[in-house]
């Protein structure tokens, strides 16, 4: 090792500005939105405290926070429902879309058949479907699901069919030179490309998917059929128990967080290595 | 020149779209084994119409396009205007691409694309993704995967025209080198006198609406040629005579 590469590096004062601004922003990135978070908490403290708030118009935070931990048994079996049932969802939303795309530019007919029928499920209000889901389906699980899926497929479908469509023409062009079969066309080019587009559809649709559970569950779950965190809800307003609704809507939000950030996560492994979106910017 | 064997001909190819526009009309052309020929003209003269026609991505509405003794697996190889790498796939797995469209394991074929890589000096690089990669070394590696098959027949539509001039010159120069090497045969659509003057023993001059052939010019400067080449008079009449005949194949489609 030479001299010149064991020395620290020399620095100007622009390239010193910037190495402090880096520092600084890596920083606030995760401190910024935790002390938005604290000062949110404590106006709410505030508000409850000093406005002498009756707890059963707005409980305050630590109330709230003390009935996610006493009532955790509910909360915590309520919460597994909702999230399974958004899982599932999600899970038969990607393998769905993706046969579907798949069939779409395998042949342009297959699309033409069945395109117009995936915009009439997206378009259609899914709160409006739910009672005949209900109706048909009886087991309020399967109508719940059925709900959520539909919530969450188009993303799915319509993402995906873009990715596979926009492969570049010249690498399309390559591949009937070199006498690609169709699989193979698919396989290692079409698949690669539309990864990017997919993982995108996934972010949208893994939020669709838990508001989707959550509406269904409002929708379905009414007649006591104890459905997830959002029977829990509409019970505690029943019941004018505001803390655990309170309680119920965090976890909710929670969950909501952690999907993103698992499918962010996925993305994120699946594409830094190559695509332009995982690049670091030059400045 | 013409004790080499023939191992293309087009013979009065002509390619219609949509029943009237006229990319290429009447083009016979003969390919030798080692040649280096230069499809020069400005753009609408049916260049890049013919090299796809060569390539088997379209169909002659006329006339036809003979592989002596058959065009086999692997005989061609195609560079385009953009280095066209898949971005989600190494150097080295990109350069396997034609044998990996086969149904040819890496494994067989690892010393094939490690010669390829070393033949345009990006053996280091070959784990490496594209978009780690310079313009003018994407475009090594597209030569290189267009290399990895030897084909008997390469070819190269406008390669080099979005690389900057230095870069430009110096992937001309290695071309040759490379083309000295392996001995290969190439068909290079370019706009750029200079570079067919260069790089061609042959330079076909094209006119536009119609697409056709109006010259077609020898240049006999022998190879290896370098930046001596370049700046000599010999160059620089072969350069006269091509950019007369370009002259005039823009004078006609004017």
């Amino acid at each position: 090792m030479t001299v010149a590469e064991t020395a620290p590096p020399i620095l100007d004062q622009e390239e010193e500005r910037r190495a402090r601004r880096e520092r600084l922003e890596r920083l606030a990135k995760w401190t910024l939105p935790s002390l938005v978070m604290a000062a949110t908490i404590l106006a709410w403290h505030l508000y409850v405290t000093i406005g002498e708030v009756p707890h059963y118009i707005l409980p305050g935070p630590g109330r709230v926070f003390g009935q996610i931990v006493s009532d955790w048994t509910l909360l915590g079996t309520a919460a597994l429902t909702t999230f399974r049932l958004a899982m599932i969802a999600l899970a038969f939303a990607v393998v769905a879309g993706f046969c579907l795309a798949v069939a779409f530019t395998q042949s342009k007919f297959v699309e033409m058949s069945f395109f117009p029928y995936a915009v009439i499920i997206q378009v259609t209000p899914v709160v409006s479907i739910a009672p005949l889901l209900q109706l048909y389906l009886q087991d309020p699980f399967a109508a719940a699901l059925a709900c959520a899926w539909i919530v969450a497929f188009f993303p799915m479908l319509s993402n995906t069919t873009i990715g596979l469509k926009s492969t570049d023409r010249n690498l399309e062009d390559l591949f009937t030179i070199y006498g690609a079969n169709r699989w193979q066309r698919l396989r290692l080019l079409k698949m690669p490309s539309a990864l990017p587009y997919f993982l995108g559809g996934l972010k949208i649709s893994g939020g669709l998917a838990l508001i989707g559970a959550v509406v269904a569950e409002f929708v379905i779950g009414r007649n006591g059929t104890g459905l997830g965190l959002a029977s829990l809800i509409l019970e505690a307003g029943y019941r004018l128990n505001y803390p655990r609704m309170f309680a119920a809507l965090i976890l909710i939000s929670i969950m909501g967080v952690l999907i993103f950030a698992a499918t962010s996560l996925i993305s994120h492994l699946l594409l830094y290595k190559w695509h332009e979106s995982a690049l670091k910017r030059d400045r | 020149m013409s004790d080499r064997p023939e191992i293309l001909r087009m013979a009065h190819v002509e390619k219609t779209f949509r029943g009237d526009v006229v990319a290429l009309k009447d083009m016979t052309l003969a390919v030798r084994e080692g040649d280096f020929i230069s499809l020069l003209g400005p753009s609408g003269c049916g260049k890049s119409t013919a090299l796809r026609l060569i390539a088997g991505l379209s169909e002659p509405t006329r006339g036809k396009i003979e592989w002596a003794g058959g065009q086999g697996e692997g005989d061609l190889g195609v560079v385009f205007q953009e280095p066209t790498l898949m971005p989600w796939a190494t150097v080295a797995q990109n350069v396997w691409l034609p044998f990996r469209l086969r149904g040819v394991a890496y494994a067989d074929v690892r010393d094939e694309v490690l010669d390829a890589l070393r033949l345009v000096g990006l053996d280091q690089f070959m784990n490496a993704y594209p978009r780690e990669l310079s313009g003018g070394m994407k475009m090594r590696v597209s030569i290189a995967r267009a290399m990895v098959t030897r084909p008997r027949l390469i070819l190269m539509d406008e390669p080099f025209a979005a690389l900057d001039e230095i870069t430009r010159f110096k992937l001309n120069n290695d071309l040759l080198e490379l083309k000295a090497a392996v001995g290969c045969t190439v068909i290079f659509v370019t706009h750029s006198v200079f570079e067919s003057v260069f790089l061609s023993d042959r330079i076909v001059v094209m006119a536009a609406r119609p697409g056709r052939v109006i010259h077609e010019l020898a240049v006999d400067a022998p190879y290896p040629r370098d930046d001596v080449f370049r700046t000599s008079p010999e160059y620089a009449a072969h350069t006269r005579a091509a950019s007369d005949a370009l002259h005039d194949a823009i004078g006609e489609a004017a």
